[in-house]
């Protein structure tokens, strides 16, 4: 099941062209890119691990792409996306974030449900890659 | 570490996109005189050659360069292609000859041709560059080159990278890195290092992997004293001063005198002793209260504001020079 997260995700992969495009167009707002990669798929998995420092004063997408490139030679099998985060006073937060790679196979989502007080169910759910040890789940 | 931002940021979507090229094939101009105007390289020459005095050799140089990139996009645009030219330099010269101004305006030419998609200049020292521990150098250097993606990378008294006394200098893997993404990356970014001659040709004697990669190496003279009252005249006239006849006359002697004395840097010793000078007119046109002062006045550096400086040594027995010179040390 090919998860849907940030900015894109419901259309076709980015070809790398589209992804530097966005990232020119990210750094002709003024927004620091970074690069982070996880192999959790939760959605509610926010905090991604940072492939480097998020980088500051670019002018060119050269930058971010070699970055992309040297974070897709260390984690294949993983997601990785950039964000754009705008520092601007009052905003201060991420304006565009979009998934750069993802696994070969997305082995999607199981529905876990837990007995609650009083018979009550709750219901979540876990993504079947998670049944492995991090750095093991994909590939 | 300084990043200087390109002049025209609004061209570089233009920039990026065609670079110039036609899309119908018959369109395409092969006369060198259109390109050039179309580019505006032939102003920004004129630019350089009417802003900067003396530099013959360099702005030879710049020419040449100009005129083989030209070409280069001439050829490209009829398939006869060798490959993106090699563009990294090396700026050899005593301080104070101009290698940084022209390092700027070299990136905008390279901008203006399409040969760097933004035409920025980032300027750094071995600090910005090497870093303090292990493992802190290649993430340090690899974030000055991200930043230099586009545009220009200047590396002043680039000879301090490589420290030979200490076998375990940081430097070296900077160098390293440096030289691969020179390789690597030729179309992201030019590399211009600059430094004093002598200790630039040490540089490239134990690293010639670094000499190899550098296709123009440009040699900046001295100025003439001639050359030098020129380049003081454009900076008064640049700050509206304007020198006594008796203040010019000094400073041709100032200058003489000056050039004798040990660390000379050319251009940038004039600047520190006009910004004296101006230092001493201001005070000595406080010390005059209670009196209007014209504009002239105002705009005049007189001989005695030149002449207090400390190069002149014994000599000044003038009153007026009042201000203490020892607070003002000539550089």
């Amino acid at each position: 099941m090919r998860i849907t997260q940030g900015t894109f995700s419901f259309l076709p992969d980015l070809t790398d062209d589209q992804i530097r495009a966005q990232i020119e167009y990210s750094l002709a707002q003024g927004w620091a890119l970074s690069v982070e990669y996880t192999d959790d798929p939760h959605p509610r998995n926010t905090y991604w691990e940072m492939f480097g420092m998020p980088m500051f004063d670019l002018r060119d997408a050269a930058g971010v792409m070699a970055e992309i490139a040297s974070a897709r030679a260390t984690f294949p099998d993983h997601y990785i996306k950039v964000n754009a985060f705008d520092s601007t006073h009052g905003v201060e937060s991420l304006r565009l974030s979009f998934i750069v790679n993802r696994p070969e196979r997305e082995p999607g989502f199981a529905l876990v449900r837990e007995e609650a007080a009083g018979r009550s169910i709750r219901y979540t759910v876990r993504s079947y890659a998670v049944d492995r040890p991090e750095g093991e789940r994909y590939g | 570490m300084t990043t200087v931002p390109a002049k025209d940021d609004q061209e570089d979507i233009e920039a990026t996109g065609g670079s110039g090229i036609a899309d119908d094939p018959s369109e395409i101009s092969l006369d060198p005189g259109a390109v050039l105007a179309d580019s505006g390289v032939e102003e920004l020459l004129a630019t350089l050659d009417a802003e900067l005095v003396g530099l013959a050799p360099v702005k030879t140089r710049i020419r040449e360069i100009a005129a083989l990139l030209l070409v280069e996009k001439l050829r490209a645009q009829v398939g006869l292609s060798a490959g993106p030219p090699s563009l990294h330099m090396s700026f050899t010269g005593n301080p104070g000859t101009g290698k940084t101004t022209i390092a700027m305006r070299m990136a905008e030419i390279l901008h203006r041709l399409g040969y760097v998609r933004k035409g920025h200049v980032v300027a750094v020292t071995r600090d910005d560059l090497v870093g303090q521990y292990i493992g802190h150098t290649a993430p340090k250097t690899r974030e000055v080159l991200k930043k230099a993606m586009g545009g220009v990378l200047f590396i002043d008294e680039a000879y301090y990278l490589y420290r030979p006394e200490n076998e375990r200098d940081y430097g070296q893997e900077s160098i390293e890195i440096l030289l691969q993404v020179m390789e690597n990356q030729r179309d992201d970014l030019v590399v211009i290092l600059a430094g004093y001659h002598d200790r630039m040709d040490r540089f490239f004697e134990s690293n010639p992997g670094i000499r190899s990669r550098i296709a123009h190496h440009i040699d900046f003279p001295d100025y003439t004293p001639d050359e030098l009252l020129a380049i003081a005249r454009l900076m008064l006239d640049q700050m509206h001063y304007r020198l006594s006849v008796e203040a010019e006359a000094a400073l041709v002697e100032y200058i003489e005198l000056r050039r004798s004395q040990p660390s000379f840097a050319n251009a940038r010793s004039i600047r520190n002793a006009l910004d004296r000078a101006r230092l001493r007119q201001a005070n000595r046109l406080v010390a005059r209260r209670g009196q209007e002062l014209t504009r002239e006045e105002l705009m005049t550096i007189e001989a005695q504001d030149i002449r207090a400086s400390r190069v002149f040594g014994e000599e000044v027995q003038e009153p007026e020079a009042a201000v203490d010179d020892s607070a003002v040390r000539p550089s």
